[in-house]
């Protein structure tokens, strides 16, 4: 009895070791360099008061994630393909279109993050970010997805930097705790404005399509589905875990003096006083996550691009079986390394037009994915029911109104 | 001749949308679709589906007289509504934005158009002439509708064409009734290299790599199977019923047939086992109680053996018996009156030697065997040190259990 009850634990554990990668991974690259920043930011300048809007923000992501996994499990189909197959070639175009433009500024952001985080070091950017690039380019192309997928996971793991940066500062946790559940309005624009982007940069176009491209590369079927659902679930949480320590660790590091940072990497030197390993994990954390993200994004723009558009895809083809994917791939990490360290770019403004993009792109994927998944022929059983459509569509619309709000704001007042 | 002044060629494309005139040249409608009838005939436009005020009209190919970009002239009027028809493949809703597998090109592409060839025999009619890939179809596709089509053909003709010939495309279905009705055969996908095939189906989404899967011959499924990544294997087997598994494991070899059961559920792998016949079962099972990672789980149970002392006429003639395990097998293995492997000769040796010689004198100096426990890296190990082609397996008392032939051996090292 109590012999059957242990085999059939260890099984499941079995399964949900099996499932691990794609929804953690996806969850966890959500704490990008521009994820770091808005964190780092709402900490500084408004300390433990942000903290209740993980929450949400988590409940947010995991239904969005969910949909996705299940997507791809049940039809083994990419959300691109989907896209075309249900749309036609002109929306799937359209939204292509959108998502390089999208996920370039990205690739940018990300490539700007290695370079401030390794300054912190002394390294130049000159330096660090071609080395960088180069090491991202074969990492995709010369290695296998298991192995790559193995790296990816134990990079997951550095993010408790964080963890550890968060508790050396010594924060009020009794405050935190507070904050954490008990929300807190305030009508002034810069507070609203932080609120909005928390939400805005959590969840990304680039990912539905990562996630569910990755859940049908690791070939889960539907009979699996419900240990990668908890690997999805488990890691959203994750998620916000790291987000509350950068918050806290921030919060803590301007007590007393709420400051508007500019960079992720002033955050870091402000937790100096705090110990030299403060501010070491800090920026390894940021270094970690900018290279992470800077690996993951041009790969699955080429991914999605070229599934959409029905162009060759993949690392296991030649260069002269899938030239429009390995030439997208590599002009991706070139321009998006590149202009971090020409002279006079304006980053800033790039960035910032990424945030705009993404929240233009954003409302035509979370609406096709809600029609998607509730398709009958598609999904058979495993379409949305009732309830989960009403939670879904209503998320997608709070979603879609905060990031077309930042967007907005944006433009209106940029930086 | 390029395709801007080819006026034999109408894509698709340009079809939708083109008006279609009755007798007194009054317009009807608009072309929405165009459906193909392939019990009929395999590539003829068979019907054009009009949309005029609220219903679709069908127009028959023996309906129309004339047809070019300037639109569609009919040459009868009598006209019946359209109603679903479960025998038509129609272009718009079947072929385009989905996948096919291109049986030349050995891959699955994606539908961006279809060029038709319109023949003017009396009066015109549409053939399907090829599925069009590539950047030039997406071109025409994003362009139609916005600008001219006489431009479209124009401003496409730098792009290079890049299309599949109708008669080399596979279309997929994954809906069994309706493959039967649409009469999509699998003979062209029976006819590649079960390599080939293997690639075409991992690429493809599960419900129709299943559906072929369920469709093809199952010494080709076998064949094709044996090539899939293991864990792919186990999904496929799982969905399909328990006989049509069993009938594809029969055809595999042991010890792929175990290597593909061993990744499945113990209750599906025994419902499987269940339904097949009673030989090739045997040494499944058998294969099966070994360690995936042990010489027991690389080696297969199928293995030529003679007796030492046969002349090599004779032992030539059994070899012929045993024609159907000619395959996987480079070396024949030699055992002694009780049983016991004493030498192993390669085939190469037995074309070779002169008449009346007794297998005993052809085997080598000393023979490299393993146990059935030992560890897969120590497999590796010997066949690189000996420069093996096939090693056997043997148990204490020294029979043979089964053969590790070279090609396991290369199976395991690319999976590191």
């Amino acid at each position: 009895m109590i012999r059957d009850l242990f085999l059939r634990f260890r099984r499941q554990i079995m399964i949900f070791l099996a499932v691990l990668g794609p929804g953690f991974i996806t969850a966890v690259v959500d704490n990008d360099s521009g994820g770091i920043y808005t964190y780092s930011q709402a900490g500084a300048r408004w300390g433990y008061l942000p903290l209740w809007t993980l929450l949400p923000i988590t409940i947010a992501l995991i239904v969005t994630q969910e949909m996705c996994s299940r997507m791809g499990a049940v039809t083994g189909k990419g959300l691109s393909d989907l896209i075309r197959e249900e749309f036609g070639l002109r929306m799937t175009f359209g939204i292509m279109i959108l998502l390089v433009l999208a996920n370039l500024t990205n690739i940018m952001a990300e490539f700007a993050g290695v370079a401030t985080s390794l300054e912190l070091f002394h390294v130049s950017k000159f330096i660090s970010v071609p080395i960088a690039a180069v090491g991202v380019w074969f990492l995709a192309v010369k290695g296998n997805y298991q192995s790559v997928e193995r790296i990816f996971l134990f990079a997951c793991v550095i993010y408790i930097t964080y963890v550890i940066a968060g508790v050396l500062v010594k924060p009020d946790w009794g405050e935190a705790l507070i904050y954490s559940v008990r929300p807190r309005l305030m009508l002034d624009r810069d507070y609203i404005t932080m609120l909005i982007a928390m939400v805005g940069t959590t969840i990304a176009p680039w990912m539905q399509f990562y996630l569910q491209a990755a859940v049908v590369e690791k070939g889960i079927t539907a009979k699996e589905y419900r240990q990668s659902r908890v690997e999805v679930i488990v890691g959203c949480v994750l998620t916000s875990v790291i987000a509350f320590f950068i918050i806290v660790a921030c919060a803590g590091a301007y007590r007393g003096h709420p400051t508007d940072i500019t960079d992720a990497s002033q955050a870091a030197l402000a937790l100096k006083p705090f110990g030299s390993y403060t501010f070491l994990l800090f920026s390894a954390g940021l270094l970690n996550a900018s290279v992470f993200a800077a690996c993951i994004l041009p790969l699955s723009t080429a991914y999605s691009v070229c599934e959409g558009l029905g162009f060759e895809s993949g690392v296991s083809r030649r260069w002269s079986e899938a030239p429009i994917f390995y030439w997208l791939y590599t002009l991706l990490i070139v321009v998006g390394a590149g202009v971090v360290i020409m002279p006079k770019f304006p980053l800033v403004q790039m960035i910032l037009l990424s945030q705009v993009l993404n929240g233009m792109l954003l409302p035509f994927i979370l609406i096709f994915m809600i029609l998607l998944i509730n398709k009958v022929y598609l999904m058979g059983e495993w379409k949305n029911p009732k309830f989960y459509n009403l939670v879904a569509w209503l998320t997608v619309i709070i979603v879609i109104g905060m990031t077309l709000a930042l967007s907005g704001l944006t433009l209106r007042h940029p930086a | 001749m390029t395709a801007a002044e080819n006026t034999n060629l109408l894509f698709f494309t340009e079809l939708v949308g083109l008006p279609v005139f009755d007798l007194k040249h009054r317009r009807i409608g608009r072309v929405r679709d165009a459906a193909v009838v392939p019990l009929i005939h395999p590539s003829r436009v068979d019907r054009i589906l009009v949309g005029g005020g609220s219903a679709w009209l069908s127009v028959r190919y023996d309906q129309v007289a004339e047809i070019s970009l300037r639109g569609i002239q009919l040459s009868n009027e009598k006209l019946y509504p359209y109603h679903s028809d479960e025998y038509m493949l129609r272009i718009q809703r079947d072929l385009l934005d989905q996948q096919i597998i291109d049986v030349n090109g050995r891959k699955v592409v994606r539908v961006n158009d279809v060029t038709l060839e319109i023949s003017h025999n009396g009066s015109d009619s549409l053939n399907v002439l090829e599925v069009d890939v590539g950047v030039r179809s997406i071109f025409r596709r994003l362009a139609q509708g916005v600008i001219p089509s006489r431009m479209v053909r124009y401003l496409q003709s730098p792009i290079p064409p890049n299309s599949i010939r109708w008669e080399f495309c596979n279309i997929v279905e994954a809906d069994p009734l309706r493959r039967l009705r649409l009469n999509i055969s699998t003979d062209k996908l029976e006819k590649m290299h079960p390599a080939d095939l293997a690639d075409i189906v991992e690429e493809l989404g599960r419900a129709d790599r299943e559906a072929i899967f369920e469709a093809i011959d199952s010494e080709v499924a076998a064949d094709a199977l044996s090539e899939i990544d293991p864990r792919m294997q186990a999904s496929i087997l799982e969905s399909l019923e328990p006989e049509v598994a069993a009938d594809i494991i029969d055809e595999m070899d042991p010890d792929q047939a175990a290597a593909a059961l061993s990744e499945l559920e113990a209750e599906t792998s025994e419902e499987i086992l269940d339904e097949m016949e009673r030989d090739p079962v045997f040494e499944v099972r058998e294969l099966l109680e070994y360690d995936f990672k042990t010489a027991g789980g690389m080696m297969t149970t199928e293995a030529i053996q003679l007796h030492e002392g046969l002349e090599i006429e004779a032992a030539v003639a059994q070899v012929r018996e045993q024609a159907d395990l000619i395959e996987n097998t480079h070396v024949i293995f030699l055992t002694n009156g009780d049983g016991r492997v004493t030498g192993a000769v390669s085939l190469n040796r037995l074309l070779l030697a002169g008449p009346g010689t007794r297998l005993r004198d052809l085997a080598g100096d000393r023979l490299i065997s393993i146990g059935p426990h030992a560890k897969e890296d120590r497999v590796t190990e010997l066949f690189d040190k000996y420069n093996l082609l096939a090693m056997p397996v043997v148990d204490d008392d020294g029979t043979l259990v089964g053969v590790i032939t070279a090609d396991d051996v290369i199976s395991v090292l690319r999976q590191k």
